[in-house]
C-alpha cells in the first residue's frame, strides 16, 4: 500500500514519520532495531545522554493520556539532548473550541522539529502529518485502533534479544484484538520480519472479521493456540468492553484467555511473556505469571526508551537530509 | 416564448426515440417532436448538432440544507449547481432544521425555490415527526401541500410497530414512503463497511447485514400493509437481490443507488480519506458489482446524486470525526457518461435511469418529452473532456472525491418549463 509509504518516506527511502508498520520495507525495521540496540546502553552509562537531537524541540502533543508511553518518549528525547514540551491537549486548548489545526499551527511557530503524537481516533496520526508543515516530523504514538507502531518495534527488539532471530518464532497475540492498535501493528511488524507463524488468540467478539486477511492464523480455543508459540503477547482487556456484550464477565473472561501458570506450561518450554501494560493482574493474566520468570514485561519498558531513541533520530535525519 | 432545438440527437427512454430530430417549445410545454408546424418561427433556436438533447434528470434525493444549514448550501447555490448539471426536478429530504414535518416547512421551501426558478424542488415529507421514530406525522396535510412522498431520512425508525403502523397510515394516503435500510444497533457508531479495510484501519466496522436485514423487516412490514415502499441508496449486492425477489413476487418497491455507489469501494478509504466517509458506507467490490448488475436487471430503477453539501470544516478531522456524505450534483452526468463509456450501460439506459426512471418512482409526469409534456429538458456534449475541480463548483459543497477525475461530458443548456435556466459559457 504505497501511499502510505508516500507519507512516511523521504524520496531516498528514509524514515521521515512514523505512522504504522504497515509497509514499511523489512531493512527499516532491522536498521531500527539495530540503532535501538546500541542505544540500549546509553541508559547504564553514568552519563545517559547522546547529543544526537541537540537544540530540537520536540512535543509530546497527547489528546488522549498515558502516562507510560509519554514518559518513555520523553526519557528517549532527553537522552538525545532535545528539549521536550509536553502538551496535554484532552484537558487543554482544543476543550476550549481552539481547532486542532491552530493547535498545530501555533506549535509550529514555536519551531517545533517533532510532533509526538497520541489520539483516541483511528488515523489521526495520518491526519496531522498531512498537515504540518514539511520541516516537521510526526510520530504515532497510539492512533484509536489503528497503529502503535513504537510499541510493536519495542517488542520486536525485546524478541530479538531473546532469541536473537525471528524466522523460527510462532507468536501468538491473545486478547482483545478488535479495539487493538498495539496487536495491528504487531501483526504487521512480526509478518515484515518474517516469523513462522502469526496466530490470533481471542473470543470471536473481539476479533476484526477480516483478521485472517492480515497474515494471522486464528484460535478461540486459547489452550489449542498456544502449543508450540515461543512468544506470547498479552493485551489488555478494557473494563468498558464488559458493557457491550463482548465478554460476559471478567471470570469467565480469566477463565478461557487469562494467561495462568499452567496455560503458560503448553507453550514451548522458553517461551516468553510480554504485555504492553499497564496490566490488569487477574483479569488477562495471572500476577505469578506477569512477574514469574518467563515474564519479559519489564524489559519491554527499557527496550522502550531505547526503540523510541532510534526511531527518533532515523526520522530527523531523515528529514534533515532527505527531499520530501 | 418559442424554442427550437435544432439538429440534437435527441434521446428520450419513455418514448423509445432515440434519433436526430428537431424540438419545439411552446408556452412552457413540448409542442413538437420531429416534424416542425408549418410556419413556425422560433423566438430563439438552439443548435443542438452533436449534441445529446434528453428529458431534464430527476434527482430523488439532493440536500440543499436550507432551512437551518445555509452555511453548507442554499436552495438558491444549489439550485444553481442543479441546473448546470442538467437536473430539473429534484426531491429533497425531511432531515432540514427544523425538520419538515410540517406544511410550514415544505411551504417555506417552496416559496424560496420559487424565488430561484432553477430546479424543481419537491419536498419529501417527514415520516415521524421530528424524525423521532414515535409518532406518526400529518400525512396528509403534507401530500395536500405537495410532498411526493414520506422518508425519515437517515434516521431509520427503530421500533417496529410505529414503523408498521406509519405504513400503513402512509398506504392509507397513497403516499411512497422512502426507506433507508439500517439496523441502526448494527451501524451503531460505524463509520467503514465491516471487511478487510476496516480490520486494518481500526475503523468501527458497519457490517452488510445491517443493511440487509433492515431489508428484510421493511418488506415484512411491506407485505403486510401493502405499503407502496421505495429503498433509497442500496449499498450491498444481497439487497439488490432481495429486492429482486420481493419485485418478482409481485411487491410494490422499488429502489435507487447512489452514483458514488457505482465506483467507489471500501479500498478508497485506505489513505483514510475523508471524502469517501458516505452513509452507507463504501463497500466491497462485489457489492460494487452487483448494484451494477442491478441497474441491468431493472431491479434499480434510478440513480441519485444522494447531494450532500459540507462546509470544508464538517470534511477536516480524523475520519471518524467526520460528517458522511458528497457534493454530488455536479458530477452526476459525468460520471453516468463514464458508466457508458466503459460499457455498463447505453446511453439510453443511463438517461432512462436518471430521468424516467426516478419521474415513475415519484409517480410525476417529467422525465420524457412527450408532445405536451412539461418542456424540461438537457442538453449536452458528452465528447468535451474535463478534470473535475471542485473549487469551481457552483454548490456551496467542495466535498468530492472525484476531485482530479478525467471525466467526459458537459451540459451546455438546462431548459425548465420552457425556460433556460442554464446556458454554458
Amino acid at each position: 500500500m504505497g501511499y502510505k509509504n508516500s507519507i512516511q518516506l523521504t524520496k531516498d527511502k528514509k524514515l521521515r514519520h512514523f505512522l504504522t508498520i504497515e509497509g514499511l520495507p523489512r531493512a527499516i525495521l532491522v536498521e531500527i532495531l539495530d540503532n535501538a540496540e546500541s542505544f540500549l546502553t546509553v541508559g547504564e552509562q553514568q552519563v545517559k545522554k547522546v547529543p544526537l537531537l541537540r537544540g530540537k524541540v520536540i512535543v509530546n502533543l497527547f489528546f488522549e493520556n498515558s502516562t507510560r508511553t509519554r514518559t518513555t518518549f520523553e526519557l528517549a528525547a532527553k537522552r538525545l539532548s532535545a528539549d521536550v514540551l509536553n502538551l496535554n491537549i484532552a484537558t487543554s486548548a482544543t476543550s476550549k473550541g481552539e481547532s486542532l489545526l491552530d493547535t498545530l499551527q501555533n506549535l509550529e511557530a514555536m519551531h517545533a522539529d517533532m510532533f509526538v503524537v497520541r489520539h483516541a481516533l483511528s488515523g489521526a496520526s495520518f491526519f496531522i502529518a498531512n498537515h504540518v508543515a514539511p520541516h516537521i516530523s510526526v510520530i504515532n504514538a497510539g492512533d484509536g485502533c489503528y497503529a502503535h507502531p513504537t510499541q510493536a518495534m519495542l517488542d520486536m527488539l525485546t524478541i530479538r534479544k531473546h532469541f536473537g532471530a525471528f524466522a523460527d518464532l510462532n507468536v501468538a497475540i491473545v486478547g482483545d484484538i478488535l479495539h487493538s492498535r498495539v496487536a495491528r501493528s504487531e501483526i504487521h511488524a512480526l509478518t515484515t520480519l518474517g516469523v513462522n507463524e502469526v496466530r490470533v488468540i481471542a473470543p470471536k467478539t473481539l476479533l476484526p472479521s477480516a483478521i485472517e486477511s492480515m497474515g494471522v492464523h486464528v484460535y478461540n480455543d486459547m489452550n489449542k493456540g498456544l502449543e508450540g508459540v515461543d512468544v506470547i503477547i498479552m493485551l489488555r482487556l478494557q473494563k468498558e468492553r464488559m458493557d457491550g456484550a463482548f465478554v460476559p464477565s471478567e471470570e469467565e473472561y480469566f477463565n478461557c484467555y487469562g494467561l495462568t501458570e499452567e496455560k503458560l506450561r503448553l507453550a514451548n518450554s522458553h517461551a516468553i511473556v510480554m504485555h504492553p501494560g499497564p496490566i490488569n493482574r487477574g483479569v488477562e493474566i495471572e500476577s505469578s505469571v506477569a512477574d514469574g520468570k518467563q515474564s519479559v514485561i519489564l524489559e519491554q519498558v527499557s527496550n522502550g526508551i531505547a526503540a523510541r531513541m532510534a526511531i527518533m533520530s532515523m526520522c530527523m535525519s531523515g528529514i534533515a537530509a532527505g527531499e520530501v | 416564448m418559442s424554442l427550437r432545438i435544432k439538429g440534437g440527437r435527441v434521446i428520450d427512454p419513455a418514448n423509445s426515440l432515440d434519433q436526430v430530430v428537431d424540438i419545439v417549445i411552446e408556452n412552457g410545454k413540448i409542442a413538437s417532436v420531429g416534424a416542425v408546424p408549418k410556419g413556425f418561427r422560433a423566438d430563439q433556436t438552439i443548435d443542438a448538432k452533436d449534441k445529446i438533447v434528453c428529458p431534464g434528470f430527476v434527482d430523488l434525493r439532493a440536500r440543499l440544507r436550507e432551512p437551518g444549514l445555509e452555511y453548507k448550501g442554499t436552495i438558491e447555490s444549489e439550485t444553481r449547481a442543479a441546473a448546470a448539471s442538467g437536473i430539473t426536478t429534484l426531491c429533497c429530504p425531511p432531515d432540514t432544521t427544523p425538520v419538515c414535518d410540517n406544511p410550514s416547512v415544505v411551504e417555506l421551501i417552496y416559496q424560496r425555490a420559487a424565488a430561484s426558478r432553477k430546479a424543481r424542488v419537491l419536498c419529501m415529507g417527514a415520516l415521524t415527526v421530528g424524525l423521532e421514530g414515535r409518532l406518526t406525522s400529518e400525512m396528509k396535510a403534507l401530500a395536500d401541500v405537495g410532498c411526493v412522498g414520506v422518508s425519515n431520512g437517515y434516521k431509520p425508525v427503530r421500533d417496529t410497530l410505529v414503523m408498521r403502523r406509519a405504513m400503513e397510515y402512509a398506504s392509507g394516503h397513497n403516499l411512497t414512503v422512502f426507506i433507508h435500510a439500517e439496523d441502526t444497533w448494527l451501524r451503531g457508531g460505524g463509520v467503514a463497511h465491516e471487511g478487510p479495510v476496516s480490520t486494518r484501519l481500526g475503523l468501527a466496522p458497519i457490517p452488510e447485514f445491517a443493511e440487509t436485514i433492515a431489508v428484510a423487516r421493511e418488506l415484512a412490514l411491506i407485505e403486510h400493509t401493502g405499503a407502496r415502499a421505495h429503498f433509497c441508496g442500496l449499498s450491498t449486492a444481497r439487497a439488490v437481490n432481495m429486492i429482486t425477489q420481493a419485485q418478482e413476487e409481485g411487491m410494490p418497491v422499488t429502489a435507487d443507488v447512489n452514483m458514488h455507489n457505482l465506483f467507489l469501494t471500501e479500498m478508497d478509504l485506505l489513505d483514510f480519506n475523508a471524502q469517501c466517509h458516505v452513509r452507507p458506507p463504501l463497500r466491497s467490490q462485489r457489492d460494487r458489482e452487483g448494484l451494477r448488475a442491478g441497474l441491468l436487471s431493472g431491479a434499480i430503477s434510478a440513480i441519485t446524486t444522494d447531494h450532500q453539501p459540507h462546509d470544508s470544516d464538517a470534511k477536516f478531522g480524523p475520519i471518524s470525526e467526520t460528517e458522511p456524505g458528497i457534493s454530488g450534483l455536479e458530477t452526476f452526468l459525468l460520471l453516468g457518461l463514464r458508466l457508458v463509456k466503459d460499457k455498463v450501460l447505453t446511453l439510453s439506459q443511463l438517461i432512462s435511469l436518471i430521468s424516467s426512471g426516478p419521474a415513475q418512482i415519484l409517480g410525476l409526469p417529467v422525465g420524457n418529452l412527450s408532445v405536451d409534456s412539461t418542456a424540461d429538458l438537457c442538453i449536452f456534449d458528452p465528447e468535451i473532456s474535463n478534470t473535475v475541480d471542485a473549487k469551481r463548483f457552483l454548490s456551496r459543497g467542495q466535498n468530492t472525491p472525484f476531485d482530479g477525475w478525467e471525466l467526459d461530458g458537459r451540459v451546455t443548456h438546462t431548459i425548465l418549463d420552457g425556460q433556460l435556466v442554464f446556458t454554458a459559457e
